[in-house]
């Protein structure tokens, strides 16, 4: 309850009447302007609420949210690329590559596309890693053209979903008992002979003839591999699984078989057109 | 501000509504509307001339045109943002040469000081767009309005026909000025023939619309109703130009000691200030230049003109109010101080000025500052290469060995050209023996060498990769860098980089 309103000789302000310990207050008004901003921003509010979605149950008169924005942004942007993307699902890879303008657009949208869809095992630049091939290298496994990428992504390998899938098993030399394990050495030292890095004569001679019984119809008379069974070249220096001889003799016992899932399906066939052209033009493109 | 206090009307004598007064007042000040007299006179004609000049500019300069080829604005000064690059005449300035803008604002803020330290406040009197376009809406007011007093009688009048007929016509003048300018002000960032056309087809863009319906609001309140309020308390120039000015500056002044004591003509002893209140009438900003240096007289200098007039209609000397130095002021209240009015006064007093010191320490430091920023500027200019490379080297993988054991790194290799010249040029590597470097979709020159081609006024990218032999030792990192030579063999850009190996 104000108790005792003075008029201060000052300013010319009442004051509120209040005192605390002697202190008075001037009962000074808020200035017009803010006063009338505040007013304002009352009124933009109510407008707001009545125009936007603003409570639970009220979807506004406009209806509009930003998220409808973004996805007619995205829209208009799928519309802008269309007609391009209608000639890469037309086209052949090998059309795409020759043609400077759906060449520029493939390796553009297959860097976007394989950060997304193939970094996860291949790398964020295609480096691959222990079981997960590197496709900036010029060793293919199933062949590295056009056509043999397209094969690889739109189908996969070795998966249970896509009856077109490349597939190919190694036999389980040790775990099956197919081999001794002095032969795996043998054949193991054989095996690291064929990229100049063996070390013991004797175990090389007796690995030759092993591995012509078990290894040649598959990996090769010359261990150069088989691009039909995926029979990786065994006289190159890229390995996949590692090339020291503990990983050989693991590979010949007991060997991992790497799977990749098919595209087809999953992402649309210009996109597999132009994940086709940019793995191509990785570095290792034949 | 200054060490020289110029005496003026005391502090009880003034006026209870000047800013300046004694009297008590609230700590809000209400608005006294102002009512500039028409004033004719040689300053007046400056004014004139240099508002003329400036709104020329403004208006005219987006449609001077600049040919560049085919492709490219045609505008001569443009900030096109869109396609991020600022045109001036022949100047292209690409994103990351902004600091020329930077630089030539910086030589904005220094040419300011210089000259407000020489002449005073000249940039706020004559030259302040707020100036300029306050000075043409009060002309238009005045034109349709009448003068001073006709103004004054058609505010306190009662708000007939009459009344709102000449406002709404001077408003409606005004917000045409104002959608002119807000036009002109967009005609700098988009090209002015096509954006005006779109404008009034109505098919310009929001963006457009916006900021000259913008400009147009803030022109028309600034000029039209806010006026002197801006200088007064919006502006922050006039809170330090006094740091600026000192006391061998030119400023706008009164010289009291021949004018005061101010009385009527024909009295006896009294100096040649007749209070005919002239230079407070035709003042922009209202105030009373007679009360010494203000904060709100923006040194525009019509008082003097107003008081010239009133003198020699007087047969008096001009230059009762004037352009004149604090310190030659102070001289000439030495020199006659005590002396009674007259002509004896008058002439001790002329006598004690001296020529204003134009060359002094601040001035220099700022003429120095000026010369240094605009040295460093131009030689950044003249130096700026209009061809560059830059070489990214992948680090997914770092390197990659291939089947056959080489080891090879790629790098992606930017081409940036300024310049709309789009002859081609060759690759070469600088490496120890044994790197061989290619390019992913190129052809050979006769040499041997890969042949990029640049794009005109763009960026071209290249994939280049750099291979090692099976066999040949090489350091985890060996430095090597890319050269490009133009059809005679002379380099014209190099970069350096790195090839990355296995660890030895």
């Amino acid at each position: 309850m104000p108790t005792k309103i003075e008029k201060d000789g000052v300013t010319g302000r009442e004051t509120t009447g209040h005192e605390w310990d002697g202190l008075k207050e001037l009962n000074t008004p808020l200035p017009k302007w803010w006063l009338w901003t505040f007013y304002a921003s009352i009124a933009f509010a109510v407008v707001w609420m009545v125009l936007y979605p603003s409570l639970p149950f009220w979807g506004g008169t406009t209806g509009w949210i930003a998220r409808e924005a973004i996805v007619a942004e995205v829209a208009e942007a799928n519309a802008r690329n269309a007609p391009m993307m209608a000639r890469l699902r037309a086209a052949t890879p090998e059309q795409i590559a020759a043609d400077p303008e759906m060449r520029a657009f493939a390796l553009a949208g297959g860097r976007v596309a394989f950060a997304n869809n193939c970094a996860a095992c291949h790398g964020a630049g295609g480096q691959g890693g222990s079981g997960f091939p590197a496709l900036v290298d010029d060793d293919w496994l199933w062949g590295g053209s056009l056509a043999a990428i397209h094969q690889t992504v739109a189908h996969g390998i070795r998966n249970t979903e896509d009856e077109a899938a490349r597939t190919s098993v190694m036999p389980r030399f040790g775990a099956d008992g197919m081999l001794t394990n002095p032969q795996i050495g043998d054949v193991a030292e054989y095996v690291l002979s064929l990229s100049g890095r063996s070390s013991d004569p004797a175990a090389v001679d007796r690995g030759r003839t092993i591995f012509a019984e078990n290894c040649a119809s598959c990996h090769g008379d010359n261990g150069r591999g088989n691009r039909e069974f995926g029979a990786p070249n065994l006289a190159d220096q890229v390995w996949l699984y590692g090339g020291g001889k503990a990983d050989i003799v693991a590979m010949v016992r007991n060997p991992r078989l790497g799977v990749m899932p098919a595209w087809e399906g999953r992402l649309d066939p210009a996109v597999i057109n132009m994940l086709t052209v940019f793995v191509h033009s990785l570095g290792g493109g034949e | 501000m200054t060490s020289v206090e110029a005496p003026h009307r005391a502090k009880a004598d003034r006026p209870p509504e000047a800013p300046t007064s004694a009297a008590e007042q609230p700590l809000y000040a209400a608005r006294q509307k102002v009512y500039p007299k028409r004033v004719f006179g040689k300053v007046r004609s400056v004014k004139w001339a240099v508002l003329t000049l400036c709104l020329a500019l403004y208006y005219i300069v987006p449609w001077i045109r600049w040919d560049r080829g085919p492709g490219v604005p045609d505008q001569a000064v443009l900030v096109d943002i869109a396609n991020a690059r600022i045109f001036l005449f022949w100047i292209e300035i690409w994103p990351q040469e902004i600091y020329f803008l930077t630089g030539a604002l910086i030589l904005g803020a220094f040419g300011l000081f210089a000259v407000s330290s020489l002449f005073g406040r000249l940039w706020c009197g004559f030259t302040c767009p707020q100036t300029v376009w306050t000075d043409l809406f009060m002309f238009v007011e005045r034109w349709i309005q009448g003068d001073r007093n006709a103004r004054m009688k058609l505010d306190q009048g009662p708000h007939d026909t009459n009344y709102w007929v000449r406002k709404s016509l001077t408003h409606g003048v005004w917000l045409l000025i104002a959608a002119a300018t807000g036009g002109a002000w967009v005609m700098y960032f988009v090209d002015a023939p096509t954006v005006t056309m779109q404008i009034l087809t109505g098919h310009a863009s929001a963006q457009v619309y916006f900021f000259v319906a913008l400009f147009t609001g803030f022109t028309y309140l600034l000029a039209g109703w806010a006026r002197e309020q801006v200088c007064t308390y919006m502006c922050p120039w006039p809170r330090f130009q006094a740091a600026m000015l000192d006391e061998n500056s030119l400023v706008v002044t009164y010289r009291d000691w021949r004018g005061e004591p101010r009385g009527k003509l024909k009295a006896e002893g009294v100096g040649d200030c007749v209070d005919c209140f002239a230079c407070v009438h035709v003042c922009p900003t209202g105030i009373d230049i007679r009360d010494g240096q203000q904060l709100e007289c923006i040194g525009c200098g019509l008082c003097v003109d107003a008081c010239d007039s009133v003198m020699s209609k007087l047969g008096r000397p001009k230059g009762l109010v004037a352009f004149e130095t604090l310190k030659n002021l102070s001289a000439s209240a030495a020199a006659t101080a005590g002396m009674a009015p007259g002509p004896d006064r008058f002439k001790a007093g002329m006598a004690a000025r001296q020529m204003p010191r134009f060359v002094r320490p601040r001035t220099l430091m700022y003429a120095g500052a000026l010369t240094a920023v605009a040295l460093v500027m131009l030689g950044a200019f003249l130096m700026r290469s209009t061809l560059n490379v830059t070489v990214l080297r992948d680090r997914a993988p770092l390197f990659v060995r291939l089947s056959d054991g080489a080891v090879r790194n790629a790098y992606t290799i930017k081409i940036v050209n300024k310049t709309r010249d789009e002859a081609p040029l060759a690759l070469v590597l600088q490496a120890p023996e044994g790197f061989h470097m290619t390019v992913q979709d190129v052809e050979d020159d006769a040499q041997g060498r890969p042949v990029l081609h640049r794009r005109a006024d763009g960026i071209a990218q290249y994939r280049v990769f750099v291979t090692v032999p099976h066999g040949q030792r090489i350091a985890e990192d060996t430095p090597v860098s890319f050269r490009l030579l133009d059809a005679q063999g002379r380099a014209v850009a190099s970069q350096s980089s790195n090839f990355l190996g296995p660890k030895p």
